[in-house]
């Protein structure tokens, strides 16, 4: 999730559209009271291509009207506001004439990736298609003025663009892009013009409303459950409940007969009831008891995998890094400290249970769904239908939520292969049990961490050995190279402190537990270990916590921007009452880094509430900070869920969380105050944002534990650590 | 046939007695703002009004709810110019938005006991669960909309 993607951007991005394209115009809704503010339809995808294009990312039609692409999807991270701000900085356009749109799948790769990846994972959006929406932008901006340029029969250096307009500068005659629009198109620069640089930037940076409240502040915004397609039936769907076994045999009879109740479908490994209402369908499925084969793994729980991943620390380990002499550095004495950490499997749990409507036909397939990789979605149900690529047609609605779970669509499969049974359009909709019992859960993790410590207090060696599954293995997205994958190794590979001799060995281990992509992925739980073992490392050296990174970070001005922020904005080292504690994290993902101070009241039954989260981060350049600020905001709930409660556990190989009464998450009682911060060093850094603020959470909180009660937290989530109350 | 009114709209149905509110908003009545998130009152997703107060509607029964006043995300305001709607608005609260339905209803009615609502009033009564978290702006709102309805 964290490769690097190739960010250069290719002329053949900027082919003009020919200028007898034409589809279906955007559907947009006017939002009343929001007359001046720019737009996004209650469906966000739209038609391939529409009128009047310039190139694959704008169009702009005669009455001014601007339609923007963007191409990332919005899960609540606010991609659709951000990305085309990042176009609209360069075309110098009327923001209130902007409406919004999803690029297009199918177009994506009828030209060759147009859109680039259109992946929204790995805190990706931003990051990885700044320079390209830039591009667009300019682009466009160019062959307007060239348009206006050619119209006056005057240089185009002779002209400048603003605000929706090209104005020739001597003379003072104006024209409206809408007039320019069908001209620009046509038009062929010599050189596509260069993009500004962040001291240039007047829209980027700013705080603009989200295009999409609107929308979900009136119920109207599309997801891909509210999908209604003529002729369509309901799915509910039981799954063999240990992950891999198989069905072997159903009786049909209970749903047989009841009201709406068309059809029984068994798939290989689930059952499925097909009728005409979706609670038709879920009450005659719960009737059925279906035989599983469920194997071997049918004997497994979450004891048994604690103990292979301890044990495994104990084996052989690949490195992942190795500088230095670790084994050199332990011998020369000094002391030493070692601790084990452990984390649990953890359900992704977005608020939309998975679901998928489709419509299979012979030679055509449209699937409505919530994807966050579109163009895997096409691959993926090309392989379900047996149909050719280009024959599919992906509407990804508004997700509810993603957090790594969208990424593939288990849910979009088994529709698929219902439709071929039943002949007719489907919508299968997980229930939160099946939703939160087969979902790819984040790996369970241990981790050995040994170090010795100087005269001076500070680190001379540190060796981490991690045993963690691995998530390419489990989703087959990727083959495991040379025995290490980064997902399992990020935090650990690139620990930012000076420690002269540095060795991480890693060792993947899969159980039959499915594991993917949780938000912040291999961070998730790799900031909580070496993070809460450098809180550890400090006490040894009986040294503050906060001054101890400091020294360990030193020269490093990005992560001391961080910290220092940190620091300064929660009152660090000024005393707390009984019973109350700070605790302090740092850590870098997906090209951010990322700080937290928690504090912490413990009462005296041992119970762990967390006031204050006091958060900075550097994420190098701001889009939108209001977007900035509730994605740190959303991702310190999300970790803090995780710590105070987040465990999947597993018992006779199944699941044994099925609803959010067994899985509790945050709610407003559990929510801190919190405080976002930025410590922006800018220059090349344009780092993620969607994922950073999880990582650090479930450390700062921990270490925050540690200084009110002294108990040292070395397990999640909380719920399950017997702590003495405060010391 | 049961009766039952929606949004001012009088309506007959014939569907099981059993059948959950919240399955007949949607897939009877085709109005998709209330959504389903957990099936047992958890979340709060499928918070709607029934005579005004707010209920989670996966977990009524539409027989339970006959010749009762119903209001759904979809008749709070024909302009969405109710204060807590402003309100999120200004303050930007939705992320992806699937929860917000519900947190808009159950604040309303809150609202309407406690018109001058402390953090921890909020915090005792209001229970949606929002994975995106979007929790700090929705007590802001809260307190915006107060305001808002006072004037």
């Amino acid at each position: 999730m964290n490769q690097i993607v190739n960010t250069s951007v290719t002329r053949r991005h900027f082919v003009i559209a020919s200028a007898s394209a034409a589809g279906g115009l955007a559907i947009s809704v006017a939002f009343p009271g929001l007359a001046d503010a720019a737009s996004i339809g209650v469906q966000a995808w739209g038609p391939e291509i529409a009128p009047n294009e310039i190139n694959a990312f704008l169009a702009i039609d005669p009455d001014g009207s601007i339609l923007i692409r963007s191409p990332h999807q919005e899960m609540g991270q606010g991609a659709i506001t951000a990305l085309p701000m990042i176009v609209a900085e360069e075309l110098e356009c009327d923001w209130s004439k902007v409406k919004v749109e999803y690029a297009s799948p199918a177009r994506n790769l009828r030209e060759k990736n147009v859109y680039g990846e259109m992946t929204t994972v790995g805190s990706r959006g931003v990051r990885t298609s700044w320079q390209m929406l830039l591009q667009a932008g300019a682009s466009a901006r160019e062959r307007l003025i060239a348009a206006a340029a050619h119209r006056w029969n005057v240089p185009s250096s002779e002209c400048e663009a603003a605000n929706s307009k090209v104005t020739h500068k001597a003379t003072g005659r104006s024209l409206d892009y809408g007039a320019l629009s069908a001209d620009a198109a046509k038009i062929n620069l010599d050189k596509e013009p260069a993009i500004r640089t962040p001291d240039q930037f007047k829209l980027i940076g700013k705080r603009i409303a989200r295009l999409d409240t609107p929308l979900k502040i009136n119920g109207s915004a599309k997801f891909a459950i509210d999908t209604q397609v003529p002729g369509m039936v309901y799915a509910a769907v039981a799954a063999c409940p240990v992950f891999g076994g198989k069905l072997k045999s159903v009786d049909e009879t209970p749903a047989k007969g009841r009201r709406g109740v068309l059809q029984v479908v068994k798939l290989d490994n689930a059952v499925v009831v097909v009728a005409d209402r979706f609670w038709r369908a879920k009450e005659a499925l719960a009737l059925l008891k279906p035989e599983w084969d469920v194997g071997e793994a049918g004997n497994t729980d979450s004891a048994q995998f604690a103990k292979l991943y301890r044990d495994t620390l104990d084996g052989a380990m690949v490195n992942a890094r190795n500088d230095g002499n670790v084994d050199d550095a332990f011998g020369k004495g000094g002391k030493i400290v070692e601790a084990v950490y452990e984390a649990p499997h953890l359900a992704h749990a977005t608020m939309e249970p998975l679901n998928a409507t489709v419509n299979l036909q012979a030679d055509k397939l449209e699937v409505w769904l919530g994807s966050q990789t579109p163009m895997g979605t096409i691959r993926q149900a090309a392989a379900a239908s047996g149909l050719k690529p280009e024959q599919i047609v992906i509407h990804n609605c508004f997700l509810g939520g993603g957090f790594g779970r969208r990424s593939i669509n288990d849910e979009m499969r088994q529709a698929i292969l219902v439709a071929k049974v039943v002949g007719k359009p489907v919508k299968l909709v997980w229930t939160r049990e099946e939703d939160m019992t087969h979902d790819r859960y984040r790996p369970q993790a241990a981790v050995r961490m040994k170090a010795a410590l100087g005269a001076d207090g500070m680190p001379t060696a540190f060796d981490a050995k991690i045993a963690v599954g691995s998530i390419l293995r489990s989703t087959g997205i990727n083959k495991v190279e040379n025995g290490i994958e980064a997902q399992a190794v990020e935090g650990f590979a690139n620990i930012p402190y000076a420690i002269p001799s540095v060795r991480v060995g890693c060792m993947l281990k899969n159980t039959h537990v499915p594991v993917m992509f949780w938000r912040s992925v291999g961070s998730s739980q790799n900031a909580f270990f070496v993070e809460s073992y450098i809180d550890e490392l400090a006490q040894a050296a009986g040294q503050d916590p906060y001054k101890f990174r400091r020294a360990l970070l030193a020269g490093k001005s990005d992560f001391l921007g961080v910290l220092d922020t940190i620091a300064e904005k929660s009152d660090w080292g000024k005393p707390l009452g009984q019973g109350r504690g700070r605790g302090i994290a740092i850590h870098e993902c997906y090209g951010s880094i990322i700080g937290q101070v928690a504090e912490v009241t413990v009462s005296q039954k041992g119970e762990v509430r967390v006031d204050r989260v006091v958060a900075a981060v550097d994420c190098g350049h701001v889009v939108n900070p209001g977007i900035v600020e509730a994605q740190i905001q959303s991702g310190v709930i999300y970790g803090l869920s995780a710590a105070l409660y987040g465990e999947i556990t597993i018992k006779q190989g199944r699941v044994e969380q099925a609803n959010f009464d067994e899985y509790q998450v945050v709610r407003l009682s559990d929510t801190p105050k919190i405080e976002v911060h930025l410590a922006l060093s800018g220059g090349k850094k344009w780092g993620g944002i969607g994922e950073p603020g999880t990582a650090a959470t479930a450390p700062a909180v921990a270490n925050a534990v540690f200084a009110a009660t002294g108990t040292r937290v070395r397990s999640m989530p909380l719920k399950n650590i017997k702590l003495p109350g405060p010391v | 046939m049961i009766a039952l009114t929606v949004n001012g709209k009088a309506y007959s149905l014939d569907v099981e007695p059993e059948t959950p509110l919240l399955w007949v908003i949607r897939d009877e009545l085709g109005m998709t703002g209330t959504k389903f998130g957990c099936g047992i009152a958890q979340c709060g997703a499928c918070t709607v009004h029934v005579d005004g107060e707010a209920i989670r509607s996966c977990s009524i029964q539409i027989g339970d709810v006959a010749n009762k006043t119903i209001m759904t995300i979809e008749g709070l305001s024909p302009d969405a110019k109710h204060p807590v709607q402003q309100a999120w608005l200004a303050e930007d609260v939705p992320q992806c938005g699937y929860c917000q339905s519900g947190q808009i209803m159950a604040a309303v009615a809150f609202l309407k006991e406690h018109p001058k609502p402390t953090d921890a009033d909020i915090d005792a009564n209001l229970t949606n669960i929002c994975r995106c978290g979007t929790y700090v702006r929705i007590r802001s709102a809260i307190h915006r909309a107060a305001a808002l309805m006072k004037t």
